[in-house]
């Protein structure tokens, strides 16, 4: 049990969680006090210990289920079934009779033409019936997932061809018919067809975890624990590089950015409401000196002014970066409830301001919606072009900066070898507070290609690489 | 007392080695099961997680780290926790500010004063009633000095003793000898270091006040420290705690919280409020209904009469789950354009 419980752990760290070694004493004292027969008491047990945020959950859960999964209860019943997995052709050729027979015990059956399995699936999931479930996602990875022992594909490729052979949009559309077919007359209401599609949704949400599971399963048989560890081992959502999210990563992301803006307006308004370390104001010291005989015992000093940035936001909104920029509006209008100013552009090669979509819409992603297809931000072909946006800005806004102005262009400076103008960043700066660069590409990357950020570096106050939300949240908090 | 101390302090907290740790008592909770069981007998519903967490942080010593959206029943837990193990529920609510004479313990200055005063009277009578010229005091100085000296340091021993300690929530817990649960409420809104005053208390359970010397726990409270996630805690008191996440109950559970809580609801009410709130809570809304939000909807429900609710009904009474307006809208469009969507 100890050797499992200190690979686990490596594990945990290996994903990037902060495990300490107390924490892990704990969680070995922790199991102690834990029938161990009970997996889920284990597994709360082990994170109550061990991980000690929410958005760590996910990547705790995943290591948990690849770590003790060949100890869990199913696994007895997956021992024969493991090497029907290799062959799935065969398995398709049982006569149907034979499943018959064994559906009756336990409910999975082992030998059902595709189209059996299909109906039983679909009056599992009609009466909600969770063992029947379980046992059918095991039964549909068998067939359809086409696994071979030592392929090095990952759990992806095996479930997206489980989904597709069932064919779950259909099944859910089968279930909603017969939920109308049920309904007194004949149809339901909006709120009953909404609460009926929702209950039926969440039925197929846990098919299909089930499906993941035992996919998993069977790779941890034939791969091993560790191996089959690292190749799932994702990112935490704070490491989650924004290039190249994908779309749930994306959303996560959106969820994570209003936490942090709190979290910051929070910071903001404590570092206001505490920051008492004002200039010496000499004009009330002198004035309080004079009942002192003019020696200045009690010095005075000037509350600070609490600052309020006007902030402008420059976005490139173009292809290269558009999961960047997709996730940079949200962050712009995040921002923009918690500063006093915040005007925002969005440019790919013409260039727009985009502040009226997020005063006007009430919902971030309306307003993103209304950007995508109603600001002008092409000019001649829709590449970006970095000099030209710039020029039209100058030419346009230039003189609505103002020395209390804070700057933030967003772009990887991909510019096509256009001419980069970057005599306007320069300018920019003479008149502006800060300049700062954010720039979603790894570091290693900027100035190669047509990557010019290198001259607009030199104008700016500084460059930031921002790949991660980690990285944003350390922005932020010194821009605060 | 300075941050120094605090300082000081902090690492030796740290060290595994349990030399005069506190007996923790006898065990509140025989099992899991046993937790879950007499939790509902108080009408909250644990699930695994939750009871599991309870049962080791009894067993293990260590204080709970609740985290999670507002209104899922984090501050109700420790309390339903304090009613079914007998003990008496300390609360130190956190807020911006919260200083140590607040949270551990306060030297009652008044007393204090009080209590010199009464010396001075009791030592010598007649310098209360009329206070001698300046002349006069020094003639007697070298005797008065000897006299002051010993009187002076048996008034600090005195005026520095239990009799004139106010104790705050945290040594109060400590204190205690009954069996205590201690709830530390929104533990994120102290700053960062004022976290660092409830290390010692949540490692070692114990207290450190410098006139007095360190004051051990009787018996260890059960503690609960609960978090808005408005700002990320310090490693260092994350690390002593356990952890649980309590998020949105699962259908099933957030049925039967409704069954239990709201007297005199139908089951079929009780299951459509459920699912109904569960299909809001799939929307992207600026603040999805909580559960207290929802069992106030159910209450309202039943109040207006209401035994299964249609689309006007729901639409009507939507601002008891919701309090912003672009949510209500969205979600009155979303609940009754089911159709056009699908």
């Amino acid at each position: 049990m100890l050797d499992v419980l200190t690979g686990f752990v490596a594990e945990l760290r290996a994903a990037g969680l902060p495990v300490s070694l107390t924490e892990s004493l704990d969680a070995a004292e922790a199991v102690h006090h834990v029938p161990l027969e009970d997996r889920d008491a284990l597994k709360y047990a082990l994170a109550a210990t061990l991980v000690k945020s929410a958005t760590h959950w996910k990547a705790f859960e995943t290591a948990f289920e690849v770590y003790f999964s060949m100890r869990g209860p199913q696994y007895d019943i997956d021992g024969d079934e493991g090497t029907d997995a290799a062959r799935p052709d065969e398995n398709g050729e049982t006569p149907p009779g034979d499943g018959q027979g064994r559906r009756q015990g336990g409910g999975a059956g082992e030998g059902l033409s595709a189209e059996e399995l299909a109906e039983m699936l679909y009056r599992a999931l009609m009466n909600a019936n969770e063992a029947q479930i379980a046992a059918l996602a095991r039964q549909a990875v068998g067939r359809f997932a086409g696994m071979e022992p030592g392929r090095p594909v990952g759990g992806t490729y095996y479930l997206y061809r489980t989904l597709r052979n069932l064919d779950l949009d259909g099944v859910l559309e089968r279930l909603m018919e017969s939920a109308r077919h049920d309904a007194p007359e004949g149809r339901l209401t909006p709120l009953e067809e909404r609460l009926a599609r929702d209950e039926f949704q969440s039925r197929l949400e846990r098919l299909r975890k089930e499906i993941e599971d035992e996919i998993r399963r069977r790779l941890v048989a034939d791969r091993g624990t560790e191996a089959l560890a690292r190749s799932l081992r994702k990112p935490l959502p704070e490491d989650i590089d924004f290039m190249h999210a994908t779309r749930e990563e994306l959303a996560s992301l959106r969820r994570a950015i209003h936490p942090l803006t709190r979290k910051l307006a929070v910071r903001l308004a404590r570092k206001r409401r505490h920051g008492r370390k004002g200039p010496l104001d000499f004009r009330s010291t002198m004035r309080h000196s004079l009942s002192t005989g003019g020696v200045p015992v009690d010095p005075k000093f000037r509350y600070p002014r609490p600052a309020k940035p006007e902030i402008i936001v420059i976005a490139d909104i173009s292809g290269s970066v558009a999961a960047f920029a997709r996730f940079t509006l949200h962050l712009v209008h995040a921002i923009s409830s918690q500063f006093s100013k915040v005007r925002s552009f969005v440019f790919i090669d013409g260039i727009d301001e985009i502040t009226r979509f997020f005063e006007t819409a009430d919902d971030v992603a309306d307003a993103v919606h209304r950007i995508n297809t109603e600001a002008d931000v092409v000019w001649v072909d829709g590449h970006s072009d970095y000099g030209h946006a710039l020029t039209v800005f100058w030419d346009r806004w230039g003189d609505e900066i103002t020395p209390r102005t804070s700057v933030l262009l967003l772009g990887d400076a991909r510019n096509n070898y256009h001419a980069t103008q970057s005599w306007v960043v320069q300018e920019i700066r003479h008149r502006a507070r800060h300049v700062y660069w954010l720039n979603p590409e790894p570091r290693a990357y900027w100035d190669t290609g047509d990557s010019v950020v290198g001259e607009y570096a030199v104008h700016c106050d500084e460059v930031f690489e921002c790949r991660n939300l980690r990285q944003l949240e350390r922005f932020v908090s010194e821009l605060a | 007392m300075s941050a120094t101390d605090e300082e000081s302090t902090a690492p030796r907290s740290g060290a595994p080695a349990p030399l005069g740790f506190p007996e923790p008592g006898p065990p509140r909770f025989d099992s899991v099961a046993d937790v879950r069981a007499r939790l509902a007998d108080v009408g909250y519903l644990a699930d695994d997680g939750i009871a599991g967490v309870v049962y080791l942080a009894d067993r293990l010593a260590k204080p709970v780290l609740v985290e999670g959206p507002a209104g899922t029943g984090k501050t109700e837990l420790a309390k339903s926790v304090a009613r079914v193990s007998d003990s008496r529920l300390i609360r130190l609510q956190c807020y911006e500010g919260l200083d140590e004479s607040k949270a551990l313990y306060e030297w009652n200055y008044k007393k204090q004063l009080l209590r010199i005063q009464a010396q001075k009277v009791v030592s010598d009578p007649g310098v209360e009633a009329t206070p001698p010229p300046a002349g006069d005091g020094r003639t007697g100085v070298h005797d008065g000095e000897v006299r002051s000296g010993v009187a002076w340091r048996d008034l600090e021993e005195d005026i520095f003793s239990e009799e004139f300690l106010l104790a705050r929530p945290l040594l109060e817990a400590i204190r205690s000898k009954e069996s205590v649960v201690l709830l530390v409420d929104e533990v994120d809104r102290v700053e960062l270091e004022t976290e660092a005053l409830l290390l010692e208390v949540l490692s070692e359970y114990q207290v450190s006040i410098p006139e007095l010397g360190t004051v051990r726990a009787e018996r260890i409270p059960l503690v609960f420290l609960t978090s808005n996630n408005t700002r990320e805690l310090s490693e260092a008191l994350k690390r002593r705690c356990l952890y649980l996440h309590l998020d949105y109950p699962t259908l099933e559970r957030e049925r039967e919280i409704v069954l239990t809580r709201v007297p005199g609801i139908g089951a079929e009410l009780a299951d459509q409020v459920a699912r109904i709130v569960r299909s809001l809570r799939t929307l992207e809304l600026k603040k999805y209904p909580s559960v207290s939000e929802t069992l106030d909807w159910a209450r309202t429900l039943v109040v207006l009469g209401v035994e299964s609710i249609d689309a006007e009904q729901a639409k009507a009474t939507l601002h008891v789950l919701l309090k912003y307006r672009s949510d209500l809208e969205r979600a009155s469009k979303e609940l009754t354009a089911a159709d056009a969507k699908a």
